[in-house]
């Protein structure tokens, strides 16, 4: 570790801090349906979307409502990219010839990027055409995000309002959240990935003679305008095989530093919109700290395991220096490399600037521990908040129990029927991630697939089903996923970690709009301060550590004792 | 239910044509007139040709160039498309060595290229030069253009030997392309290994 690389992570996190209130501000306002400098110019817009599609924008909806309308949109989202990557042989743009994709591949993709997960089975260059690519796949990054955060408004919504019958109009909080949000600042993003060399074309491929006089095809395409919503909407699907790696996608440390920018700053703001909505700022800003204290311990296990060579490799003769390149670029380094890997999975980005496949074991630990925790650490756009909230009412119900008095949050009592629903939700993750794990590796076609072996192999099945049921995206990459089994169990597990989580917590957001507020007194807990952030902290540590320390011996912990005794799998 | 279908399926309709058709067009056309250089590869053109992108790393191997990082990227086998054969800075098939640390494969692989990088370097191993770790792992692209600065003094002895050129003009040219940190802060010392080649070959063809 070297006090560069601190200063990197310092300044990192200093950005996060100063770009949280201003644009919570800006998402409280575009939320509530206020005016914003935008107004002017997208305001006839949304009103012809709405026209267009039928939408009366004063009409709420109740929970359900809001669920089904969810649902209906994504059915929709879900045939339309199935389609397209279908028949994507027969449609223009299309300048590599890509051929028309699989049923099983398509299934998996198309649910992959609906679920704002972005797994990938496939290798961009090598199998989708432009027009995949931008009216597909781009299209779905906007628009997953965006369903993401309206959940998490609507969630916000359950606090702030009283006795209330409804949560809000989900076609309205989709259209406002992607003509307000995420169009104009990926417009602005994806001109500054361009100037930092990321290309915008619509050709395919450059053909080229190198000095050595070999032939080399360069692919390209449309990649800046995918790459700016990819971060910003914590997709992370990438435009090439590698992501982020790829220095196409990713060419330069300051093009590096916007895109770890991007992955947290949405989910960041989000913390500020939910205390100014429940009219509290204070109440975000310990969403806020509880948080970012569960990042830097993160970072700084990750970046101290991957500073540290490879003793295999520095026995047979490499000098230690440099840390574990393995898998990671020279412009990035380590400590870039580290944060990067860090906020990726604690969002549920997961797009990859070095693999970690090949990461040391406890550095591939920490993005596996991350994504089981819940990806509540600022987490996916609007996932991530109405995740850690999932976790506040546990730890506000363990107070009360502590204390024996009926837990309230932010005024509201909560019941039965909330921490039933919460239990819903929580468990929904460790049952597919175990589940499937567990059948994955006891099957011929779920082992053929691992590249690695020993425990490192166990470790790709593990953190597959991880980052498929949590919604992340990135993978042990060595995994030969595109095929049949692992596609569809894949794409299962992305669902049910999507919806299994959406349904309850929107249920959750109905019961609790409908409640009455209970005036603060004396003997409520208060949720503005450190002792609830650390409460909240605990509660999260010991589900997840409860639920996954097992399967985390059998992979990392067992893989990094193998490897400091010298054996080689 | 019927109430959802009409919105659900127009509001698809409508954002692709928005997000998915409109921005990423006008992107390209922005991009296309502002940064024409940027957005179409950052190519290298030398006497009409395209030898390659300032971005992309190639596979360097004859003595008198830098030599880039190993690279872990494959094409489809020639004589059987379901197989993979190892094809080193493949740029239409980005992929690093996805091996794991304890990956018997990672160690053989990485033992050989240091027994490699000896045997090409004797006055580097007279030196006692240590092998620096970039120039003996897989990037995770497969396409990394640079090396650290480390990794290209290590070679400039065997440059200079090849080439006839003093060791000093070498080295001269290694600290003139290497880049530091933006503000002395983001981003790892590196120099790119085709802008040193160019600038060789610059230097030897007058």
């Amino acid at each position: 570790m070297t006090v560069n690389g601190w200063a990197q992570i310092a300044l990192y996190s200093a950005l996060i801090v100063a770009l949280t209130r201003p644009l919570g501000g800006y998402l409280t306002r575009v939320m509530q349906g206020e005016r914003t400098f935008l107004t002017p110019v997208l305001r006839p817009l949304e009103r012809a979307v709405y026209a267009v599609c039928g939408v009366d924008e004063r009409a709420e909806q109740g929970w359900a409502g809001y669920a089904v309308g969810m649902l209906a949109f994504k059915a929709a989202c879900f045939l339309a990219l199935y389609l397209l990557l279908r028949v994507q042989d027969l449609l223009p743009f299309n300048p590599a010839g890509q051929a028309a994709v699989g049923p099983d591949l398509a299934y998996n993709t198309a649910v992959s990027f609906l679920t704002n997960t972005n797994w990938q089975s496939y290798g961009g260059e090598t199998t989708m055409s432009n027009l995949v690519q931008m009216a597909g796949l781009t299209v779905q990054n906007f628009l997953s995000a965006a369903a993401g955060i309206a959940i998490a408004v609507a969630f916000v919504r359950g606090f702030a309002r009283r006795s209330a019958s409804s949560i809000g109009n989900y076609w309205v909080d989709l259209t406002r959240l992607t003509l307000y949000v995420l169009l104009p600042v990926s417009i602005l993003v994806a001109l500054f990935f361009v100037w930092q060399g990321v290309p915008q074309t619509l050709g395919g491929f450059i053909d080229a003679t190198t000095l050595q006089g070999a032939h080399q095809s360069i692919a390209i395409g449309p990649v800046a305008s995918q790459e700016a919503i990819k971060m910003l909407g914590t997709n992370g699907g990438g435009f090439f095989n590698a992501n982020s790696a790829h220095p196409f996608e990713n060419p330069t440390a300051l093009a590096n530093l916007v895109q770890m920018l991007c992955i947290f700053s949405l989910g960041a703001a989000l913390t500020n919109m939910f205390g100014r909505m429940v009219g509290q700022e204070k109440q975000g800003w310990a969403v806020f700290a509880a948080m970012g204290l569960l990042f830097l311990v993160g970072t700084a296990v990750l970046y101290n395991a991957e500073s540290q060579a490879n003793p295999a490799l520095v026995a047979a003769g490499m000098d230690p220096a440099m840390g574990n390149m393995e898998g990671k670029e020279v412009r990035f380094g380590i400590a870039a490399s580290a944060l990067f890997a860090t906020i990726t999975t604690d969002a549920s980005c997961g797009a990859v600037n070095a693999m970690h496949d090949s990461f040391m074991p406890l550095g591939g630990m920490v993005p596996m521990v991350n994504i089981m925790l819940g990806e509540i650490i600022y987490g996916g756009v609007g996932s991530g908040l109405y995740g850690f909230l999932l976790f506040a009412i546990i730890a506000v119900f363990v107070a009360g129990l502590m204390v024996g008095r009926t837990p309230e949050y932010l005024g509201k009592k909560i019941e039965a029927r909330e921490v039933k629903m919460t239990m819903l939700a929580v468990l929904c993750l460790p049952l597919v991630i175990l589940g499937f794990t567990a059948l994955a590796v006891v099957l011929p076609v779920g082992t053929g697939a691992l590249a690695n072996a020993g425990p490192h192999g166990f470790s790709e099945a593990l953190y597959a089903y991880t980052s498929a049921a949590g919604n992340n995206g990135s993978a042990f990459a060595g995994l030969s996923a595109n095929v049949p089994f692992w596609n569809t169990t894949l794409g299962i597990a992305m669902m049910v970690g999507r919806f299994f989580v959406i349904i309850p917590a929107l249920a959750i957001a109905g019961s609790l709009a409908a409640k009455k507020t209970v005036p603060a007194s004396s003997g409520t807990f208060p949720t503005d301060g450190g002792l609830f952030a650390g409460l909240v902290i605990g509660v999260i540590l010991i589900v997840g550590g409860l639920t996954f320390f097992p399967a985390l011996a059998l992979g990392p912990v067992v893989e990094h004792l193998a490897m400091h005794a010298g054996t080689l799998f | 239910m019927l109430t959802h279908i009409r919105p659900a399926v127009m509001m698809v309709v409508v954002m692709t044509v928005l997000t998915g058709l409109a921005y990423p067009l006008a992107m390209t056309g922005i991009a296309q007139a502002l940064f024409p250089d940027q957005a179409n590869g950052s190519l290298v053109i030398q006497g009409g040709h395209v030898v390659g992108s300032r971005l992309i790393g190639q596979d360097f191997t004859a003595a008198k160039y830098f030599h880039g990082r190993p690279s872990a990227t494959s094409a489809p086998d020639p004589n059987d498309a379901s197989k993979t054969v190892a094809a080193p800075y493949n740029a239409a098939n980005s992929s690093g060595s996805n091996l794991g640390p304890t990956s018997k494969a990672l160690v053989d692989r990485v033992s050989a290229d240091i027994a490699r990088l000896r045997a090409d370097n004797p006055e580097a191993v007279r030196a006692v030069m240590p092998i620096p770790g970039d120039l003996v792992t897989a990037s995770g692209s497969g396409l990394d253009p640079d090396i650290s600065p480390a990794a290209a003094l290590f070679q400039v002895p065997r440059i200079a030997r090849v080439r006839g050129l003093p060791e000093a003009e070498v080295r001269a040219l290694v600290e003139r392309l290497a880049k530091g940190a933006l503000f002395g802060l983001y981003g790892e010392p590196r120099v790119n290994v085709l802008a040193l080649n160019l600038a060789l070959d610059h230097a030897a063809g007058g």
